[in-house]
């Protein structure tokens, strides 16, 4: 069983929906949400990290932070 | 307890950038800004913003600004430099700005050894007008002025600008990154360091380039834009450090 280690927060009204997040995360934690936020996009969202599994643990690595044009993403670490 | 380990930096305004979705200035402002808190440097920091789609960028950085009329980020750098010796200077400055309009006041600049950094967003087209071919336009990239891609007989080739400011004897540091993948926005941060930290020891002109997506007027996705950079724009503008008489510095 895999240590759940990081963990992020998307500020959904900051995010423009560029999706680079989404390319760029190793454990594929981040979709589009299906609702708009305030701008109009469509924005990232965070699916929890699977630590029953081991699949898809956040690592905290904050890959998609650092792509983020929009500063959009927190990242939390153990 | 779970650490914040990614925040934004202090000195970026908690506002809202006007830049589109996707666009380089953004990851670009940011890397600028946690440099400048790194190095402990923002209090005595002044940048000088463009004209272009970074004219606006006094809004989001928590610095001194100042602004420039078009191209002219050097001169007017060069000016505030030497009236304010023991402030770091910045300009910022986008290929339209730089390289077409302001081409001599910058390789003036350089010449003279002023002790600044530029740094200089070249994205391939004047953005903010809606995507005109710029001088460093790619020979056959499509423009709202080259319908049909950039001819090289009817248009001319794109200018090699870094390379023809490391020509100048008095620029020092010269490097040309990407904002394209995890690896290259960390790579731009890093040599944004050497280029204040070149500034902090007084040794004269440094200038990083900084290939910058701008998936809009490129009519393409973000995440295709960033992969466009990386396969297609770096053949011609190769990312490597172009001129360095610095070496080391702590
Ligand atoms: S911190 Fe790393 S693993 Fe976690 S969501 Fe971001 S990119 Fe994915
Ligand atoms: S990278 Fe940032 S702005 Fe782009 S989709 Fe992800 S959270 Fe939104
Ligand atoms: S037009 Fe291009 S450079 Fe200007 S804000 Fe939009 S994406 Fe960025």
């Amino acid at each position: 069983m895999a240590k759940k280690e990081g963990l992020i927060v998307i500020d959904r009204e900051l995010c423009k929906g560029c999706y680079l997040c989404i390319a760029a995360c190793p454990n594929k934690l981040i979709i589009i949400s299906d609702e708009l936020n305030q701008m109009g996009y469509y924005p990232a969202e965070y699916t929890e990290a699977d630590s029953r599994t081991g699949d898809r643990v956040c690592n905290g690595c904050a890959t998609c932070a650092l792509v983020c044009p929009d500063l959009a993403i927190e990242v939390y670490r153990e | 307890m779970a650490k914040k380990i990614f925040q934004r930096p202090k000195y970026l305004k908690k506002a809202v950038f006007h830049y589109c979705p996707g666009c380089g200035h953004s990851i670009l402002h940011r890397l600028v800004a946690e440099v400048l808190e790194e190095l402990d440097i923002g209090e005595r920091t002044i940048g000088i913003p463009p004209a272009g789609c970074a004219v606006l960028a006094y809004n989001y950085f928590d610095v001194d600004m100042g602004e420039a009329p078009h191209g002219r980020g050097a001169a007017v750098a060069t000016g505030v430099k030497r009236t304010l010796p023991d402030r770091i200077v910045f300009s910022y400055q986008g290929d339209g700005d730089i390289a077409a309009i302001g081409t001599a006041e910058t390789i003036h600049a350089a010449n003279r050894g002023e002790n600044i950094t530029v740094i200089f967003v070249n994205n391939g087209c004047y953005g903010m007008t809606g995507g005109q071919m710029a001088p460093t336009t790619l020979i056959g990239q499509n423009s709202t002025t080259t319908p049909g891609g950039r001819d090289v007989k009817r248009d001319a080739a794109p200018i090699d600008l870094s390379e023809m400011l490391a020509i100048a004897r008095g620029s020092v540091y010269i490097e040309r990154t990407a904002i394209s993948s995890p690896k290259n926005i960390r790579r731009t941060k890093r040599a944004l360091t050497k280029a204040f930290k070149t500034q902090m020891a007084g040794l004269g002109f440094s200038l990083i380039e900084v290939l910058s997506p701008c998936p809009v007027n490129w009519k393409m996705s973000p995440v295709d834009a960033a992969k466009w950079i990386d396969d297609t724009m770096t053949q011609t503008f190769p990312l490597k450090v172009i001129k360095d008489e610095v070496g080391k510095l702590d």
